[in-house]
């Protein structure tokens, strides 16, 4: 069995009289595909901000790699091995494609107080930054604006600039969200592409939920009230009554 | 930080062959004029020229600096003209001391003296003053920066040695060896020579790694987050950049003018220089000094009719803002693609 790479214990957040998180446990190995699946308002996106470090947890801890992460700003996190991709998408709209995967290198690459040479002939910065478009099939988009991208791109492109900061573990927030259905499958095989990264997945898409995880949990007014392989949440009898059987 | 609605071309002619456009003949046409109309008019008995050419370049290097914090970094500072302020009085307030005596540490006419403490005193207040000021965003920013800028015209107004309300005479300019500033033409050249300094260095600046985290973080500082960088100090250092090179035109218009007071550095200073930077084109390199050429131009033009000339001159900048996206640089950068 492998070890939790992530582990979250106890997680609570609460916006005034409205708990998003509600004492939340869950454990993702190292190496799984994890989906957390709910219905709209389960606290899905509040899960996934707290473990990037945009938002603050009321109580509990996260443990990644064993380590207490909770009240390390977002930027440090991103350096000890967690990225994130957003659900309303978020790239640099002014940017290139390419100036946009090699700024996220360069997040990595040492301190960025370099005012002299040109960044976009850094063979350092470029080099990496086209590998990780390759790896999201978006290589000849390069040198497009990501603001005439359609939608289905830029967030190929989101999932190249996660990539670009080589993580342990991706934070993926609705990767399909607003896609149609040709999109949605060339999303899925993009991220079936990278079996062997550490992945929590956030997805209303059931369909990209069961082809893609290991385990999903099922997040119900911030409560995960069950955890298991695809089968067992399928035949699980409060997922049935609170999630699928709505959906269905 | 807030993100202004302006078409932004962050890319720089990185090869000659882009010269050769409708931007890069304007840039040229734009630069060589600056010499030279100002240099001609005066050697053929029209010295008028050359004192608002002066003025104007002063103005544009300003704009410049501006531009690296609004234009490329989305950081809309409404103070920048305390800045310009602090560069006059750090050439006025020496010279003054050493004139009337008192403050032997300071008193110095000596320029490269002069210009080093405009640039630091102008980079330690963007220091201080920025590192609060980042901790806003949006209109909060734009409001905070300003009532920075009217901290430092009280503060001055306050002060009785250096004319208070009524300002302060320069008896001597910056004196530096070989090189008389009581000669406009010198003057001028030293002006025009900064300007193109200033211009080159943001050029570095923008393109270089760091220029990269500045225009990344100016519409999306929850992503540079995200993405590992601390946008903050980054922020931060180029407001301080902007602020010492602003703080650098101060110390040239305190030598332009000779007559330094606080109403160079009032709210209303600031709001001009932003003109420049929007009506030339925010995040386009040269966009600031064609709206310092456009803002004096319409100012001399304007005020030649009427006294009200801030009437015609407001709603011009409204129309432009309105139906001239990126300001006259996005328009020829536009022409250009047009052409080819």
């Amino acid at each position: 069995m492998a070890e939790p790479i992530l582990s979250i214990q106890g997680l609570h957040k609460s916006f005034g009289g409205v708990t998003a998180t509600d004492n939340v446990h869950l454990d993702v190995l190292d190496g799984e595909t994890h989906a957390v699946i709910g219905p709209n308002g389960a606290g899905k996106t509040t899960l996934i901000s707290q473990l990037s470090g945009a938002l603050k947890p009321d109580a509990g801890r996260i443990l990644f790699e064993g380590n207490n992460i909770v009240g390390q700003p977002a930027h440090k996190r991103s350096h000890i091995g967690l990225a994130r991709s957003f659900q309303i998408t978020s790239v640099f709209m002014e940017m290139t494609v390419l100036d946009n995967v090699a700024l996220a290198v360069q997040a990595h690459d040492g301190h960025s107080f370099r005012f002299w040479t040109p960044a976009r002939a850094s063979k350092n910065l470029t080099d990496p930054a086209m590998a990780c478009l390759k790896q999201v099939g978006l290589e000849s988009r390069a040198n497009d604006t990501a603001s005439v991208m359609s939608h289905g791109e830029r967030r190929q492109l989101e999932i190249a600039m996660a990539l670009a900061t080589k993580p342990k573990l991706l934070l993926l927030d609705e990767p399909m969200a607003g896609m149609g259905p040709d999109e949605s499958a060339r999303m899925v095989e993009t991220l079936k592409s990278l079996s062997g990264k550490t992945m929590l997945l956030v997805e209303h898409d059931m369909d990209a939920v069961f082809a893609l995880a290991d385990r999903i949990s099922v997040l119900v007014y911030g409560q995960v009230i069950a955890t298991g392989t695809p089968d067992e949440v399928r035949a699980d009898e409060n997922v049935r009554h609170a999630y699928l059987g709505e959906a269905a | 930080m807030a993100n202004l609605e302006t078409t932004q071309n962050s890319q720089m002619p990185d090869n000659w062959t882009s010269l050769f456009t409708a931007t890069g003949w304007a840039n040229l046409i734009l630069l060589v004029g600056l010499a030279l109309v100002p240099t001609i008019a005066y050697y053929t008995g029209h010295p008028f020229w050359i004192d608002i050419s002066t003025r104007l370049v002063i103005l544009a290097i300003a704009a410049v600096s501006l531009n690296l914090v609004l234009g490329y970094g989305g950081m809309i500072s409404f103070g920048h003209a305390a800045f310009l302020g602090i560069g006059a009085y750090a050439v006025g307030v020496p010279a003054y001391h050493a004139t009337y005596g008192e403050f032997e540490a300071i008193a110095s006419y000596n320029g490269f003296f002069q210009f080093g403490l405009a640039i630091a005193v102008a980079a330690l207040f963007a220091l201080i003053t920025g590192a609060i000021c980042l901790r806003t965003k949006g209109v909060h920013f734009i409001m905070i920066t300003m009532a920075f800028g009217q901290m430092v015209y009280f503060a001055i107004v306050s002060i009785e040695t250096y004319g208070g309300d009524d300002g302060l005479v320069i008896d001597t300019r910056s004196e530096f060896p070989g090189l008389d500033l009581s000669n406009p033409i010198a003057l001028y050249a030293l002006c025009f020579i900064s300007l193109l300094v200033v211009l080159y260095i943001v050029h570095r600046l923008v393109n270089s790694r760091f220029g990269m985290v500045i225009q990344g973080a100016k519409g999306n500082a929850e992503r540079m987050n995200a993405i590992g960088f601390n946008a903050y100090i980054y922020q931060l250092t180029a407001y301080v950049i902007s602020g010492a090179i602003c703080g650098y035109a101060g110390a040239l218009l305190g030598n332009f003018t000779t007559f330094i007071s606080p109403e160079m550095m009032d709210w209303s200073r600031s709001g001009e220089l932003m003109f420049m930077v929007i009506l030339g084109g925010a995040a386009y390199l040269l966009g600031p000094v064609f709206g310092a050429v456009a803002f004096i131009l319409l100012e001399e033009i304007l005020s030649g009719f009427t006294l009200y000339w801030h009437l015609p001159f407001g709603i011009i900048l409204i129309l432009s803002v309105l139906f001239v996206k990126g300001g006259m640089s996005g328009l020829l950068s536009r022409l250009g693609k047009r052409d080819g």
